[in-house]
């Protein structure tokens, strides 16, 4: 099982690519940094690995074969917004079901107080947002991670809470990660490898 | 010199909870922090603690519904609102966390000449510009065409033409590449050193600890440990406060160990020490009301049981 991009080339403007013939695979459990300059497209390659964007040349596939366009998407993203990543005219219960059920015992290494399901995302802080995007993302059929910044917004605390959890239902479930971030200690804490895409 | 202290202050905010009843929230608890000239105090915290309205609340910006106790003082003299309004923008500036602070009618190039007040204004602006690398082009330019990382830049350099001798900056970092940052960082020491005083908000320990002198470290709205950056190393023998011990620790270049639990909501604080549900040295005398302050080492802390 793996998560695959095959010379992979983008831009947003026509005749201006941000990157080209990029190269990046995932394997199962496999947690992979991504580091790079801001502006490089670390957040773009994140977003075409989710298939939230096509890539204009090369390829992204899943097992082999393209990324799927209906039901569950088996390659989950975390932004590094939460605010920006929730409905604000949902009660956070129906964010949160949103993909699936997290159960109890999720929520509460989570840290996710039940208190809050009730409550509009407006009435929460940045770092208790996240840990509902976190807890959504993690689904049984999320085969990949892609971790874009997921904790800079945060203090170191929460930061090592919401990373212990997800490394242990990846360990658990043999889930790929592909962890987004400039922070180097951090990259060098979780990763068993580091792409650096400075120069492509 | 002591050129800005708070003494004291709390601030709540009143909040229609359910239909046309209203309810106190109380955000800062009785918190005391000063500010020397040439000094670089570093605020850090979790999100949520009331970072950011210690920044308004000096600036005197806080919202309608803001109650505030306790005293704000400038140069010996504690601030009245209308002395606040005259000092803000000239002496104490800010640079703001969100980037909608700029006015959005206003071409970048004036709005940033607004703030210059000992030099040439134009010169000023354009040497600035190209300090923090922004294409002259940019001068002409409105709000809404800036990227982020620009419009962060702008926010900073505006607060280090102005020369004032209080700078807030909070949460100058985010969106910004390490060479910018390193620019920002070496602007906030050379005002330090020609006698400003910097007060920088900020979650990230790493970037506090290589620009500040002293850091104060925010739980649930009140500063529970002001400590010198000397103290911060190895694993965190010399920190006062459980809390800074933690913040500390879980730093992924540390342990990366997290403990339990999660700041208590300002309308659900617990009596006495915030921290002491999460604590493990918690006793019952640590729920009977909000530890004193407490010097020891050259550091304050708010903790019954520091040593």
């Amino acid at each position: 099982m793996q998560l695959k991009a095959e010379n992979v080339g983008f831009g947003y403007q026509k005749n201006s690519w941000m990157f080209r013939h990029l190269d990046l695979t995932i394997g199962k459990g496999e947690i992979v940094g991504l580091a790079g300059p801001s502006g490089a497209g670390k957040t773009t390659l994140g977003r075409i690995l989710a298939g939230y964007e096509m890539p204009l040349e090369g390829m992204v596939t899943l097992n082999d074969s393209p990324l799927p366009n209906t039901g569950y998407h088996p390659v989950q993203l975390v932004f590094q917004h939460p605010e920006k990543a929730v409905n604000p005219k949902w009660r956070m219960q129906k964010t949160l079901h949103e993909g699936w059920n997290p159960d109890n015992e999720l929520l509460e290494r989570l840290g996710i107080d039940k208190e809050c399901l009730r409550r509009w995302p407006n009435e929460l802080s940045g770092g208790e947002l996240q840990r509902f995007c976190v807890a959504r993302a993690l689904g049984p059929k999320t085969e990949f991670l892609i971790a874009d910044e997921m904790t800079t917004m945060l203090d170191s605390i929460t930061q090592a809470q919401i990373w212990q959890v997800v490394l242990d239902i990846a360990k658990q479930r043999e889930m790929g990660i592909l962890v987004i971030s400039h922070e180097a200690p951090l990259l060098e804490r979780l990763c068993s490898r580091i792409v650096d895409i400075s120069n492509k | 010199m002591t050129i800005l202290e708070v003494r004291d202050l709390s601030i709540s905010f009143s909040q229609y909870s359910k239909g046309l009843r209203q309810e106190n929230n109380q955000v800062i608890h009785n918190l005391n922090v000063s500010l020397n000239k040439g000094e670089i105090v570093a605020v850090v915290g979790s999100s949520g603690s009331g970072k950011s309205i210690l920044a308004h609340a000096i600036l005197g910006i806080l919202p309608g519904n803001a109650t505030m106790t306790g005293s704000i003082s400038f140069d010996g003299q504690v601030l009245t609102k209308e002395m606040l309004a005259n000092l803000r923008g000239h002496e104490i500036v800010l640079v703001p966390q969100s980037v909608k602070f700029l006015d959005p009618l206003m071409r970048i190039g004036s709005q940033v000449q607004t703030s210059v007040r000992k030099q040439n204004v134009v010169t000023a602006q354009k040497k600035i510009f190209e300090k923090y690398k922004l294409h002259p082009l940019v001068e002409k330019l409105y709000p809404f065409q800036l990227s982020g990382g620009m419009a962060r830049r702008v926010l900073v350099s505006m607060a280090v033409v102005s020369e004032a001798s209080v700078i807030i900056a909070d949460e100058p970092t985010p969106g910004l590449d390490s060479e910018v940052i390193k620019e920002a960082e070496s602007s906030f020491r050379k005002l330090a050193d020609n006698g400003s005083a910097v007060m920088v908000i900020t979650h990230d320990i790493d970037f506090a600890l290589k620009l500040a002198d002293k850091i104060a470290v925010f739980y649930a709205g009140t500063v529970v440990e002001i400590a010198p950056v000397r103290d911060f190393f190895g694993r965190g023998e010399n920190l006062r406060h459980p809390y800074t011990k933690a913040l500390w620790r879980a730093l992924p270049q540390n342990d990366f160990i997290p403990i339990k639990g999660s700041q208590p909501l300002a309308n659900d604080l617990p009596n006495g020490c915030p921290f002491a549900p999460r604590c493990e040295h918690a006793t019952s005398d640590c729920s009977k009301e909000l530890p004193a302050e407490k010097m020891i080492r050259g550091g304050m802390v708010r903790c019954l049981h520091a040593t």
